[in-house]
């Protein structure tokens, strides 16, 4: 007996499916779900569990300029996922070798939950941010392994930074395991709260936010943090309503 | 008070029973995030030892939060109930498992003692009970409960119907729940998750799911569980609310880092109340919980997540509700790690729920980053059912496309059920045999969207 597949041509949810991207109108097997929807979630739950457990390998980025590599205190990705504390600190040895370089903005590229994420869309972030911010004094491009968000603060501590922007991994979903969060944080010091920080989320290529859009998005808010001398629920992002027309693809 | 325990040659000391309690409890990450779990294997067997000689009557004496800091200890010792607490008072902890599991305490028996329990009494018990003992006392309690249609019942498996989406689009909400309809899913609850805080989106979202309640006469209630100020608000303005949800947890820091306070869900309890919508019954609260919830609001006082749990509980009860669950895997695995905590965590708090005298359900879920996948979930699923869950949640294919993680699937719910030869509250059941969306032998038919006619029509 060969499996059971839908006639796409008779599919009665062909017009609802348009609606959501939600798994509706599955196949069933009696009560259960049709084997081949079963492995469309195994995929996808495959990728997501790729993409977490990946290292980030900084050489297969095609970074246009050096970097500096620093660990968390996080050892492994098992003890990483367990112990959020430990990831938010560096490990001694790279906190002690950070040299000190004063400059307005200090880039991050940080693995976070999916090294896939940083691995794809932060290179291009960072490049049209870097095209974004003249005028800007650019600090040593970071990167950071077993890192979460708040590593930032102390990386933006040692080295001098008036502001941080972390390029980070966010915690894969079904539907993208590759998404990027940027996190800039004014004045950055160990035991900043996450309510001092402002965030852009979601830029990926699934119907995410463009790699442009992100890094206007945050010259926008960098400009604003600037002006306020601070970052968070202070700062509102009112990028949208002062757009400029979207660049061409 | 100190407590003592010698094992395998060696001195274990635990200086109070809030130490004594996180060090006996199953390993955990969350109690290791907060330094509170055992050193190792053999000093959580002793302190499991220790635990097993304290008096029930000791619970009384010693609070693991302290009174003046905390309103949740505050009602445990205003509402205990000595006369319930009489038949069990002169046990230790050790006795009161061993009386749990055996026949004498029946339904009956076990619901006379509910009032007399504090959280620290069922957490500590549970800490010294195997899975198949979780399932074995739960499934001798019965909680039923009703609004419009009556859930807990034996023999009746509920489900809530969670059709969320990630920009709360009327239309896609609209698709996700006509599939969970056809599938039989959404006796408990049809319950939206909205993406946004907004009380307008609310507002759609809440009168969206009434209509289409009224259209389809379908005996259930609809919840978009929003925050408890927002679900007044829709109130005031005349929303058609079934049920008020807030997530809650066991400690008053924690609910304040909610934004709720006992006092505010005493007031919505009253309005949701005062609308009168129930047909068949009046509880009209629905709870959510999980353990880490305490621990990621940094108001956990060193008490293991287990026990900060159980005093969810105690609040819970207050307020007669029609759903509890725990949304097990969801908070992440710096709380549960793999999939063997998750499936521990479900049966001890649907145990220490239905004790505590709750209409206990489960959100059987876990999250990309946790070790745990399908086959974990299909586990405890069928486990829950086993220790007769009231209800549980499912979603399109077991994709939550909102909040990011998996949950069941309305499928799962129609296998569960027919492994288990249960089915949805009767009421429901009836609406759908109405529907022409079972068939004679009440297996559900393969239902196209016209089954049920004009559902998306503008």
């Amino acid at each position: 007996m060969s499996e059971s597949r839908p006639d796409p041509a008779r599919d009665p949810w062909i017009a609802l499916r348009g609606l959501t991207h939600a798994r509706i109108g599955l196949g069933r097997a009696g009560d259960a779900l049709a084997g081949a929807d079963v492995r469309a979630l195994q995929a996808a739950h495959a990728a997501a569990r790729r993409a977490v457990h990946a290292a980030l390998d900084p050489a297969r980025l095609s970074l246009a300029e050096p970097f500096l590599e620093v660990r968390s205190r996080a050892p492994d990705r098992g003890v990483f996922v367990r112990r959020p504390d430990l990831g938010r600190r560096l490990c001694p040895l790279d906190a002690a070798r950070l040299p000190q370089a004063p400059c307005d903005v200090l880039f991050v590229i940080a693995d976070g939950l999916s090294a896939l994420a940083a691995a794809r869309q932060a290179p291009g972030v960072l490049e049209a941010a870097r095209a974004s911010l003249p005028g800007w004094s650019i600090g040593p491009l970071i990167v950071a392994h077993n890192a979460r968000v708040a590593l930032g603060d102390e990386i933006g501590t040692l080295v001098g930074a008036r502001c941080v922007v972390m390029m980070i991994g966010e915690r894969p979903g079904l539907s993208a395991a590759d998404s990027l969060s940027l996190y800039l944080t004014w004045d950055p010091k160990v035991g900043r709260m996450d309510s001092e920080r402002n965030c852009l989320s979601n830029i990926h290529a699934h119907g995410g936010m463009a790699h442009d859009e992100a890094a206007f998005r945050l010259a926008w808010l960098l400009r604003g943090a600037r002006t306020l001398g601070r970052s968070g629920v202070a700062l509102k992002d009112d990028s949208m309503t002062a757009r400029l027309p979207p660049p061409t693809p | 008070m100190v407590f003592y325990a010698t094992l395998q040659g060696e001195r274990y000391r635990f200086d109070d029973l809030r130490t004594l309690l996180a060090r006996a409890s199953p390993l955990r990450s969350g109690d290791e995030l907060i330094g509170v779990a055992a050193a190792d294997p053999v000093e959580r067997v002793a302190a499991r030892e220790a635990l097993a000689n304290v008096p029930l009557r000791a619970f009384l004496n010693e609070a693991v939060i302290p009174f003046e800091q905390c309103d949740v200890t505050r009602l445990v010792v205003e509402r205990h109930d000595a006369a319930s607490f009489a038949p069990i008072a002169h046990m230790t902890v050790g006795q009161w498992r061993d009386w749990l599991l055996g026949y004498e305490a029946d339904e009956a028996a076990l619901a006379a003692i509910a009032r007399g329990l504090t959280p620290e009494m069922v957490s500590a018990v549970s800490k010294l009970m195997r899975n198949q003992d979780l399932i074995a006392v739960a499934r001798k309690v019965r909680v039923v409960t009703a609004f419009r249609n009556t859930q807990g019942l034996k023999g009746r498996l509920g489900a809530r119907l969670q059709p969320n989406h990630p920009t709360d689009d009327a239309r896609g909400i609209a698709a996700a729940l006509l599939d969970g309809l056809l599938l039989g899913a959404g006796d408990a609850v049809l319950g939206i998750n909205p993406a946004t805080d907004s009380i307008e989106t609310g507002m759609v979202l809440v009168h969206m799911l009434d209509e289409i309640r009224r259209r389809y006469d379908i005996p259930t209630q609809s919840c978009v569980l929003t925050h408890i100020t927002n679900t007044l608000a829709m109130i005031e303005r005349g929303a058609p609310v079934d049920l008020v949800f807030q997530s809650i947890a066991g400690t008053q820091r924690a609910n304040e880092s909610f934004g709720v306070s006992l006092a505010l869900l005493d007031e919505a309890h009253q309005a949701a109340r005062s609308l009168r919508r129930g047909s068949v019954g009046e509880n009209v609260m629905y709870f959510e919980t999980g353990q880490g919830a305490a621990i990621s609001a940094d108001a956990h006082f060193g008490v293991d997540q287990q026990t900060l749990e159980v005093r969810a509980y105690a609040v819970a009860r207050e307020y007669a509700p029609l759903l509890v669950n725990t949304v097990v895997g969801f908070i992440g695995p710096e709380y549960l790690y793999d999939g063997k905590q998750i499936i521990r965590a479900g049966l001890e708090d649907h145990f220490c729920g239905k004790l505590m005298g709750l209409p206990m359900g489960c959100d059987v879920c876990y999250t990309n980053h946790a070790e745990a996948d399908q086959d974990d979930s299909d586990d405890l699923m069928m486990l829950l059912a086993a220790a007769g869950v009231n209800f549980l949640i499912a979603v399109p294919g077991g994709d939550d496309v909102m909040l990011n993680y998996q949950s069941l699937s309305y499928h799962d719910i129609l296998t569960v059920r027919s492994v288990y030869g249960t089915a949805p509250a009767p009421e429901f059941e009836r609406w759908l045999q109405r529907m022409a969306l079972l068939d004679g032998r009440r297996r559900l038919n393969a239902n196209a969207p016209l089954a049920l006619p004009g559902f998306l029509d503008e």
